[in-house]
């Protein structure tokens, strides 16, 4: 008996071994290695074109971190221009999203209603289609002679159709900017305080709000993913057994009532799960902007990822390096701020 | 709404306010979202279809001012200019990348699913940690050390650099270890004693049982591989022979100084007819896997 148990748990320690290899293999050589080879790399300064071999490459210490956040100079002010639209990006995408996504799941979700696999089928549908496809639809329907242009211009009087991802005006003005701007109000007349240089760009441009391409790019954003955030809050909805709205009827609970003290309470874990799928995303959009307006125009859909893509081009490779570490960083410290808060509420 | 009394003392219907609704107000809200919900799936569809009308139609019309779904000028010359150019090779690279992601990860993830689940060994718990922590590893921090190591092991530009690096996932592997543990111990106990061995078990008592998971991954593995676009970017960018459709696709925009809209979208179009037909075929894997991330996350 003792045999068998020993020879089934060498068995088990072979077979273990033999079946995780392929995979544990693969994430050591293209996951964990890396991320320590760049970690040592963004200590270095050291690009693939060069000669010496990344071992001998020179020592810079933090340099490469310095030149993006503390140097004045072009590195700086990109890196923060970077993180300036970046910020917009996820404080405008997520919560929207969230929102919408819950409003829609609530509304298929009701008893009354016929359709709900239509419903379902056509708002998932997007999320399963290409990037790069979807991305180049939408940047014709943006264009200027496109679909969104066209049918504003037929539904509101005097507006003026033009590009809204390549236009170098309107284009990349800020929302916020834009709005001031109808007071009458820009960075002449602001005041002295709009001038003001903080870490590369001045005050009034730190609050531009994001330019009208980064908002295009952003309702495209919320568009493809919305379906499947519905789908999460949908399938939680449908986990709410039924007797606890009754229970709650006979107690004398409004419709409301249950809505916002049985519903979004219960909500709370799937909320959590999807902000943070939220923040984790958008702080990394890449494919829109590599594919809609690369960076452009005037730089204000330039997003971190983005920038990483450009010094990797330009085999700075040092500083990608040390940038892929801050996002990771700004990810990981947003991620957590996001759970903190909403611990704190239930 | 009609709630069924669950006792026989049932309360009565007045005492319960918040089912009193009247029903004109039920007809509204009714109403009101179907209106809501129409409306979104019209937003949903438009662009798609506004993509394939484009996609028939002249260059010149394509690009006329005005709102017009359906070609007044009938053609399928963007199609041809399509297949006239690199789009063929790039859908067989597409085809090739996906088939082997596909398999690595039906392969790998379910052998290491299997082993996090079932089997008893030194080690185990660090691997499944490893396996936990690359999930919170966001893709985007990858792109410069994978172009590193790609550019060391002499993998950039080729089909293994493109393949081999998202063979397995996270996510494909947890769904595994989740569905294998659903499954009755005592089904591997009665082959074990019956003299079969670990492999024996895992290929022809757990696999077989294990259809469910494997399509959804399976589905899974397929529409990411087919999308992917910044790993492909970051391995192949700059080798038009190895470009996926995605990598074909998104440098379209850059050439020539007239943007051939018809031909962008109807490469847009074609490139989103595989995932679209798995997704009809088999919307239920596609609704459970999904559903399965939000309520396990």
């Amino acid at each position: 008996m003792l045999a068998t148990w020993r020879s089934r748990r060498f068995e088990d320690l072979t077979a273990g071994y033999i079946f995780l290899a392929p995979a544990v293999l693969i994430l050591a050589v293209f996951v964990f290695y890396p991320i320590l080879f760049t970690l040592f790399i963004s200590f270095r300064q050291w690009s693939p074109a060069a000669a010496v071999p990344a071992l001998e490459a020179p020592f810079v210490g933090l340099e490469n971190y310095a030149n993006l956040l503390i140097e004045p100079g072009l590195d700086r002010s990109n890196f923060y221009r970077a993180v300036k639209n970046n910020l917009y990006y996820v404080l405008g995408v997520v919560p929207i999203q969230t929102f919408l996504a819950l409003l829609l799941a609530v509304i298929v979700n009701q008893k009354l209603l016929r359709g709900r696999t239509f419903f379902r089928t056509a708002f998932y549908f997007p999320s399963i289609t290409s990037s790069a496809a979807i991305s180049l639809i939408f940047l014709f329907m943006y264009q200027s002679n496109g679909l969104i242009n066209q049918f504003l211009d037929a539904i509101i009087p005097g507006y003026t159709p033009f590009n809204w991802i390549a236009d170098p005006r309107i284009g990349a003005t800020g929302l916020f900017h834009l709005i001031l701007g109808a007071f009458g109000i820009d960075i002449r007349t602001a005041g002295d305080w709009a001038t003001t240089n903080v870490l590369g760009l001045t005050l009034w441009d730190w609050l531009s709000g994001p330019s009208v391409a980064l908002t295009a790019i952003m309702l495209l954003n919320i568009w493809t993913t919305l379906g499947t955030l519905m789908l999460i809050y949908l399938a939680a909805l449908q986990d709410i057994p039924g007797f606890v709205y009754e229970a709650a009827a006979i107690d004398g609970a409004s419709q409301s009532d249950m809505f916002w003290k049985i519903t979004v309470p219960l909500l709370r874990p799937t909320t959590l799960f999807v902000v943070t799928v939220g923040i984790i995303g958008t702080w990394q959009v890449f494919d829109q902007i590599y594919v809609m307006s690369a960076g452009g125009p005037r730089n204000t859909t330039l997003t971190l990822a983005f920038l990483i893509w450009t010094k990797l081009r330009e085999f700075t490779t040092g500083e990608a390096a040390a940038l892929a570490f801050i996002l990771f960083g700004i990810i990981a410290l947003f991620t957590l701020l996001q759970q903190r808060v909403t611990r704190e509420r239930s | 709404m009609a709630v069924q009394p669950r006792a026989r003392e049932a309360v009565p219907k007045t005492a319960i306010p918040g089912l009193q609704r009247p029903p004109w107000l039920d007809a509204v809200i009714l109403i009101l979202s179907y209106a809501v919900l129409i409306s979104v799936a019209l937003a949903m569809f438009v662009p798609f279809i506004y993509a394939i009308s484009t996609s028939f139609k002249t260059l010149p019309e394509a690009v006329r001012p005005e709102i017009q779904f359906i070609p007044r000028e009938f053609t399928t010359a963007a199609y041809e200019r399509l297949l006239g150019g690199g789009f063929s090779l790039a859908a067989f690279n597409s085809i090739l990348v996906a088939f082997f992601v596909l398999a690595g990860r039906l392969a790998f993830n379910s052998m290491a699913g299997y082993a996090l689940a079932r089997l008893r060994f030194t080690g185990r718990t660090l691997v499944f940690a490893l396996v936990v922590a690359s999930m919170f590893i966001p893709g985007v921090v990858l792109i410069v050390p994978r172009f590193l190591v790609l550019s060391q092991l002499n993998m950039l530009n080729s089909y293994p650099g493109m393949v081999i690096p998202i063979m397995t996932d996270a996510f494909g592997i947890f769904l595994m270890k989740q569905f294998f543990e659903g499954i009755p111990v005592e089904l591997e106990e009665a082959a074990q004693i019956d003299g079969a061995n670990r492999f024996q078990i895992f290929l022809r008592v757990i696999l077989p049982l294990a259809g469910p998971a494997l399509a959804t991954l399976a589905i899974f593995a397929f529409q990411g591989a087919w999308n992917e676009l910044l790993h492909y970017l970051v391995v192949t960018g700059t080798h038009p022979p190895r470009y996926t459709l995605t990598l074909w696709l998104a440098q379209l925009r850059g050439t020539g100084f007239q943007v051939d809209w018809p031909v962008i979208m109807a490469g847009s179009m074609l490139t989103t007819v595989p995932t679209a037909l798995l997704f009809l075929l088999f919307q239920r894997y596609f609704i459970e896997g999904v559903s399965y991330a939000g309520l396990k996350g």
